[in-house]
């Protein structure tokens, strides 16, 4: 009966004292409101609500917007690392949500399209965070326009990172040579997967039950 | 191959040079190989042999320990019930009996009322004289005669005697109707000891067929006792029987566990959190299985302390007083737990709604965040079983006991089963390896049926020269 009991005590001891890693997520998304693209944004809002109520405690979840310079914390929209209580994780996915409903309704169209900048935040943001899993939701063309004397000739380390480009929708010029289309993807894939990063695309909407 | 075939230049020459060689070799060897087979069989045989022996004194030495085993539960078992039975005998003597002083007092009272009812019945109020009818004789004479002055004397005494005769029949009547007032107060104090002879002959019967059950215990006791095989088999199949019910009722008691664990695990993530682990379980899981574990040894404490099952002797051995004290604190604490828990179920139903309306919100379903109208009866329902739950749960003792002390002898008939198979197939391979020494031997001896043939061709003409030899000498 000693020994039983010792071997209990070592078992749990054991099991609280091993370091363990997270297994929580983190999400961040970055919406694209450049152009026409702005008409797009109830979709992402469909988006980022399927999204909270797949997230659960302790979880991380941040909307960023895509505009001129996208490298900046006031583009984050709304973000919220949940609580560990589920009462609490309530509330805070129904104020997130309102926060994207407002961003959704006021938001106005960028000149600009700075992709990579909103993907250096993101990753910026979730390794700060120290989530188990960290994924990168991009709503937008992939098309990115950067105004002079941005410099985004830069790799993103994604080593441990999901991107998930989602809706990427074909401009009229995709229409007339679909190889600008396809080489945008490939050219995104590549920049992902050169840092170790993962890569997916996303364009039916109505299946989002792979998303996370 | 080619090589065998090889050593002369026809084939089939050198395969006839290679049977023969090894026929005269497997001949020149057979003695040896005989022993070999015989040597390796028989020493399997024997090793199987003395392992089944083996088996069987365990097998035995397992079934002495099952009986002595039965018999002490058996025995433990009869002791309590006979024990339980006197203490009912005691319990009736104590209470209907304990008055019996009184009985006796209000039965002699009654018999005492009843004999002076009886007594002032049986006064007869005085007959009228009898002298009267001589007095009327006298005064008829009178008239006859003319005597008028006697006359009138005897009829003025006619006169008073008549009025004397009318007061005492009045007087008689009187008194006969006291006689059956009296007559009739008698009745109530003869019902009395009716019921009350009716009473004690019903105590007196309930004790008759009490005495009939303890003779019929103490008669299966005597048999337990003496270790008869009537009583062991009994105690097996019953012990048997309660194993099964007690498992049926314990697999009932843990369905009703899993139900009230379902209830608080998830507000239990209220308390200490939904996501924080020990080991590979979550906190949560594990504070309401604690809850649920801390309720069912609240439980068998509570069922201790009212000596209603006897797991822990130390418990039914206490002082009366600090066993009282025990019941009272163990019950409070159950009832505070089962208040958590009925708490807990509230909240449940709270979070429940509430991840229900945010479901409806992101899904953009405002309309579904109404809460419906009798949304209370599932929350009354859900509290009532948090509440109920864990008294119900107390009550696991009693199965708990029963399968605890039937698990011993199930156990024990099980190994009993299991040697007795081991022993049978240990003595079955052991006769196995006997009979396949004989079976290796003879297989040796089939390629080897020509030099065998010859031998005992040989053999024979040497049996008849030497039987020749012998008559010719």
């Amino acid at each position: 009966m000693r020994n039983l009991f010792l071997a209990i005590l070592c078992v749990v001891l054991v099991s609280c004292s091993s370091e363990t890693t997270p297994r929580n997520t983190g999400v961040f998304m970055l919406v694209d409101t450049s152009g026409t693209y702005t008409e797009e944004l109830d979709k992402a809002e469909q988006i980022i609500r399927y999204t909270l109520s797949k997230l659960d405690a302790t979880d991380t979840f941040a909307v960023a917007r895509i505009d001129t310079g996208s490298f900046s914390e006031k583009d984050i929209v709304a973000k919220a690392s949940f609580d560990d209580r589920p009462s609490a994780v309530n509330r805070q996915k129904r104020l997130f949500a309102q926060q994207v409903s407002d961003f959704v309704a006021s938001a106005d169209p960028s000149p600009y399209t700075d992709i990579t900048g909103g993907l250096l935040q993101a990753v910026e943001f979730l390794n700060e965070k120290g989530t188990g899993n960290k994924t990168i939701l991009i709503f937008s063309d992939l098309k990115e326009d950067l105004e002079d004397g941005y410099i985004r000739d830069i790799d993103v380390q994604l080593q441990g990172f999901e991107v998930i480009a989602l809706n990427v929708t074909k401009l009229r010029s995709d229409n007339i040579d679909p190889r600008e289309y396809l080489g945008r993807l490939e050219e995104w894939q590549g920049r992902v997967e050169k840092t170790g990063g993962e890569w997916r695309v996303i364009n039916d909407l109505d299946g989002l039950e792979g998303l996370l | 191959m080619s090589f065998m075939l090889g050593i002369t230049p026809w084939p089939v020459l050198s395969a006839i040079l290679w049977i023969v060689l090894i026929t005269a070799a497997l001949y020149l060897i057979r003695g040896t190989a005989h022993k070999t087979i015989q040597a390796a069989t028989g020493s399997l045989h024997r090793s199987f042999k003395i392992a089944s022996k083996a088996v069987t004194r365990s097998e035995k030495n397992l079934a002495a320990r099952n009986r002595d085993v039965l018999l002490a539960a058996g025995r433990e078992a009869k002791e309590r019930i006979i024990e339980r039975e006197f203490d009912r005998i005691n319990e009736t003597v104590r209470k209907d009996l304990a008055n019996y002083s009184a009985l006796h007092r209000s039965l002699s009272e009654s018999i005492g009322r009843i004999e002076k009812d009886h007594q002032e019945a049986v006064d007869v109020p005085p007959d009228p004289p009898g002298w009267v009818k001589a007095v009327e004789a006298v005064a008829e004479m009178d008239a006859k005669e003319g005597r008028a002055h006697i006359g009138s004397i005897l009829s003025d005494i006619h006169k008073s005697l008549i009025k004397a005769h009318k007061e005492a029949m009045t007087a008689y009547h009187t008194a006969s109707a006291k006689r059956h007032k009296l007559l009739r107060h008698m009745r109530p104090d003869w019902r009395q000891i009716q019921q009350t002879l009716a009473a004690v002959g019903k105590n007196v019967d309930s004790l008759l067929s009490r005495s009939v059950t303890i003779d019929r215990h103490m008669q299966e006791y005597e048999g337990i006792v003496h270790g008869q095989d009537r009583a062991i088999s009994v105690l097996s199949s019953s012990s048997l029987v309660n194993f099964f019910v007690s498992a049926f009722v314990l697999c009932i008691a843990i369905g009703g566990a899993t139900i009230n664990f379902s209830l608080i695990a998830r507000p239990m993530a209220e308390m200490v959190g939904g996501t924080s682990l020990i080991g590979n379980f979550r906190t949560a899981d594990i504070a309401a299985l604690v809850i649920i574990l801390v309720e069912i040894s609240m439980g068998l404490f509570l069922m201790e302390s009212l000596r209603i099952t006897r797991l822990f002797p130390v418990i039914g051995a206490l002082p009366d007083k600090t066993r009282v004290r025990m019941i009272w604190i163990t019950f409070s604490i159950l009832f505070l737990l089962a208040s958590v828990e009925a708490g807990l179920a509230y909240m449940r139903e709270v979070l429940l709604h509430d991840e229900l309306a945010t479901s409806a919100i992101l899904r953009g379903d405002i309309g579904a965040t109404a809460t419906g109208e009798y949304m209370w009866i599932t929350t009354a329902a859900q509290m009532g079983m948090g509440f109920i739950l864990p008294f119900a749960l107390t009550f696991v003792a009693i199965p708990l006991e029963t399968f605890v002390h039937s698990l011993r002898t199930v156990v024990g008939l099980v190994g009993l089963s299991f040697l007795r198979v081991l022993s049978l197939l240990l003595r079955l391979l052991g006769n196995v390896f006997l009979y396949l020494g004989v079976l290796l031997k003879q297989l040796y001896d089939i390629p080897l049926f020509v030099p065998l043939w010859l031998e005992e061709r040989m053999a024979r003409r040497a049996e008849g020269d030497a039987l020749v030899g012998r008559v010719g000498q």
